[in-house]
């Protein structure tokens, strides 16, 4: 066993597994890349606080597909959302789970559905904005790539259903790994909204999941991008989203993490013609034994773009978490707004954070803005809720879930936000005594909504 | 209802209060004035079990039960109040998930049923008209980008929905404008209850205009130094405090 272990397996896996042959090219170059990567260690840059020891010692496998596909749909179904659902388990494309409405000018299509003609078109795209140089999963999953997910919309096309991209894993005998892609093409003003989400079924997971999205989106589009990570404590999980945006385009992301055993998550994104906006929110919530590293990367490399980025965490027990925000402005990037926000409560002396906003600036006429704080609950408003006969337990778990509700009350879909709330309050206690408050439909429905009357 | 004996108490290694005394039976109205610093917030938050303020002597009987060695939110549901001085903003909570967390709590203390929402919902915005603000409110976070005047009504409007038996204001007319002075008081004098006692902390004469006290005291350095009717509040407004610091003559 040792670090090279899993390189090396991984490798003989890559040669082995079945995959799709017209994405032959990326993946030869994807391997290529991978072997030419060094397994990550604590002196490695970017993974300086993410130990990855923990894969050294498995040996990996296919994951074994589940025999219940249809009784995983209550751990995704998100009520109210009206969604085209694409559906993966263990990486594999569920048709029977998933459903499509079609819509003219917009084209979802899973790779290995896709026609012939449709496949050279996806071998072309797939991989070009995606960085593997410096990843070492996202080369693993150029390697691997197989089957995923390949949206395109047409020019002036505004998406009606928001697309539903759903990844569940199931329990594995033998430690496996499983991997998905995602490709979004958005045309020239056009505008949809993209739902990643993570689940798993609630048992010891032993699967290691390893997902890379690229996003291009053309002048004046507009995607809004969901990233919902809510899998059992023990996942692994490996994600990049690298997104391309071109002219007065915007990207509007949230990304939500609970913990997992190790997840980390690499976030790209390009400015690269100008008047582009990007707006990233992020929640990391580990607790018990959890890791969740979050490393993002925005580029500013043309004129008159502006990014505002906003991540909140809160660690609890002896559970760690990592956040990595890099906005880099080159020379040309004049006229550049950029701030990034980075809070964190710790709720134990044994939790821990760090973080490390990084602001590099090659233009002069910028403004820019960047932050971290680390903190403990506030006592005074623990006092003021204690004050009014709300116990010291059901207070902390208030003004936690207080802390990032603030960031999660701006989402725009209601259903999405309906859903978010009770694994929210959830991840703070599993006791419903104390979150009964949070999650009493009536009241939380009438705050949320206008009706008060 | 309250009985404070001797009450000393610190905060960060000061001492705060100095020998404290003040006896308040069922309905009364007690006005507390007194220059700044002299620990009239620090007794608000020392009766209410607030940490960091510690007690070094002296007793505290409210209702008969000693209450030193209780928690805040047991203090606070066996009936005492406090309306804050500077009320806390909490974004992400809704003001209405946090009022019926109180009100769940105080109720259930008081071995009462647990209110269902939707009458729950018809008191509270029964409770936010009385003290004239916007049902809007109730959606809002805790005090989040609330005025000043807003957060006072907010805490009086916790104070008609908790019920409690003795409610300590700590300025809560300070910073109001005559209107919503007048909306606080009415507030106020509609829970006066043979049964209710009122703690009123002021600066300015003009609340006790609203707010007829039974009893105003001097609170300086600590204790409080003199003790007398409403017109002393009067007398206060026109002396300042200078005068009582020479035995009060
Ligand atoms: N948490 C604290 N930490 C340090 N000192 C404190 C704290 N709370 C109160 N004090 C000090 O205790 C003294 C009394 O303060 P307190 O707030 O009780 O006065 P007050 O009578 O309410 O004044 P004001 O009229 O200005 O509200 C002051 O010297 C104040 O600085
Ligand atoms: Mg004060």
């Amino acid at each position: 066993m040792g670090a090279i272990n899993f390189n090396e397996q991984a490798i003989a896996f890559a040669d082995a597994a079945e995959k799709a042959n017209f994405l032959s090219g990326l993946q030869q170059t994807g391997l290529a890349q991978f072997k030419t990567l060094p397994f990550p260690t604590r002196k490695t840059e970017d993974w300086k606080y993410t130990s990855l020891f923990a894969l050294t010692k498995q040996d990996y496998n296919q994951a074994v597909q589940s025999a219940d596909v249809a009784g995983l749909n209550g751990l995704y179904d998100v009520e109210g959302l009206g969604a085209n659902r694409i559906v993966f388990v263990n990486g594999v494309y569920q048709a029977q789970a998933s459903n499509l409405d079609a819509q003219a000018g917009v084209l979802v299509e899973t790779f290995l559905n896709a026609s012939a003609d449709l496949q050279a078109d996806i071998a072309k795209q797939v991989g070009t904005i995606a960085e593997t140089g410096r990843n070492l999963f996202t080369a693993l999953n150029n390697a691997q790539v197989n089957d995923g997910v390949f949206i395109k919309l047409e020019k002036n096309v505004q998406l009606e259903k928001p697309i539903q991209i759903v990844h569940v894993t199931t329990a594995q005998q033998k430690s496996a790994t499983a991997f998905a892609r995602c490709f979004i093409e958005l045309g020239q003003h056009a505008n949809a909204t993209v739902i990643e989400q993570f689940v798993s079924t609630d048992e010891t997971q032993n699967v290691l999941l390893n997902q890379t999205t690229e996003a291009s989106v053309g002048d004046g589009a507009k995607l809004n991008h969901y990233r919902l990570n809510s899998e059992h404590e023990s996942s692994l999980h490996f994600g990049g989203v690298y997104v391309d945006l071109n002219r007065d385009s915007q990207f509007e992301s949230y990304q939500v993490l609970l913990g997992g055993q190790i997840k980390r998550l690499d976030v790209l994104v390009n400015h690269n013609v100008g008047g582009s906006h990007c707006e990233m929110k992020g929640v990391y919530l580990p607790k018990h034994d959890q890791h969740v590293d979050i490393h993002t990367y925005i580029e500013h490399k043309a004129a008159h773009c502006t990014t505002n980025e906003v991540y909140r965490g809160i660690m609890a027990d002896q559970s760690k978490a990592v956040f990595n925000g890099r906005i880099h402005i080159l020379p040309d990037a004049q006229k550049t707004l950029a701030e990034l926000s980075n809070k964190n409560l710790l709720l134990s002396d044994k939790a821990q954070i760090n973080t490390k906003p990084e602001l590099e600036i090659y233009a002069d006429d910028v403004r820019c803005a960047h932050g971290a704080t680390v903190a403990q609950l506030n006592e005074t408003a623990k006092f003021y809720l204690r004050s009014r006969g709300i116990s010291a337990q059901e207070a902390d778990i208030m003004l936690s879930f207080g802390f990032i509700n603030e960031l999660l009350e701006s989402i725009p879909l209601d259903a999405l936000r309906t859903k978010m709330r009770p694994l929210m309050a959830e991840q703070f206690s599993s006791n419903r005594e104390l979150t009964k408050h949070l999650l009493d439909s009536d009241v939380s429905e009438v705050a949320a909504s206008g009706e008060t009357a | 209802m309250l009985t404070i004996k001797n009450l000393q108490a610190k905060v960060e290694e000061k001492d705060i209060l100095k020998g404290l005394d003040l006896e308040i039976k069922p309905g009364e109205i007690h006005a507390i004035m007194g220059p700044n610093g002299a620990g009239k917030s620090t007794l608000g938050n020392v009766l209410s079990g607030r940490e960091g303020y510690e007690v070094t002597g002296g007793d505290v009987s409210f209702d008969g039960k000693d209450i030193l060695d209780m928690d805040t939110e047991e203090r606070a549901r066996e009936g005492l109040f406090l309306a804050f001085q500077y009320p806390v903003e909490i974004p992400g909570v809704s003001n209405l998930e946090f009022l019926k967390a109180s009100v769940d709590s105080v109720r259930e203390h008081r071995g009462e049923e647990p209110m269902d929402s939707v009458t729950f919902l018809k008191l509270a915005r029964e409770k936010c008209k009385a003290v004239n603000l916007d049902q809007n409110f109730l959606k809002r976070g805790v005090n989040e980008g609330f005025s000043g005047g807003e957060k006072k009504r907010n805490e009086i409007m916790q104070m008609m929905l908790l019920e409690p038996k003795l409610c300590i204001l700590d300025e809560t007319d300070s910073g109001l404008d005559i209107d919503a002075l007048q909306v606080v008081a009415e507030g106020v004098n509609s829970q006066r209850d043979p049964n209710r006692s009122f703690i009123v902390v002021t600066h300015y004469q003009r609340l006790l205009d609203y707010i007829v006290p039974d009893y105003v005291h001097v609170l300086a350095d600590g204790k409080i130094v003199k003790s007398g009717g409403k017109e002393l509040a009067l007398e206060l407004e026109e002396k300042g405090y200078g005068w009582l610091e020479n035995g009060g003559q």
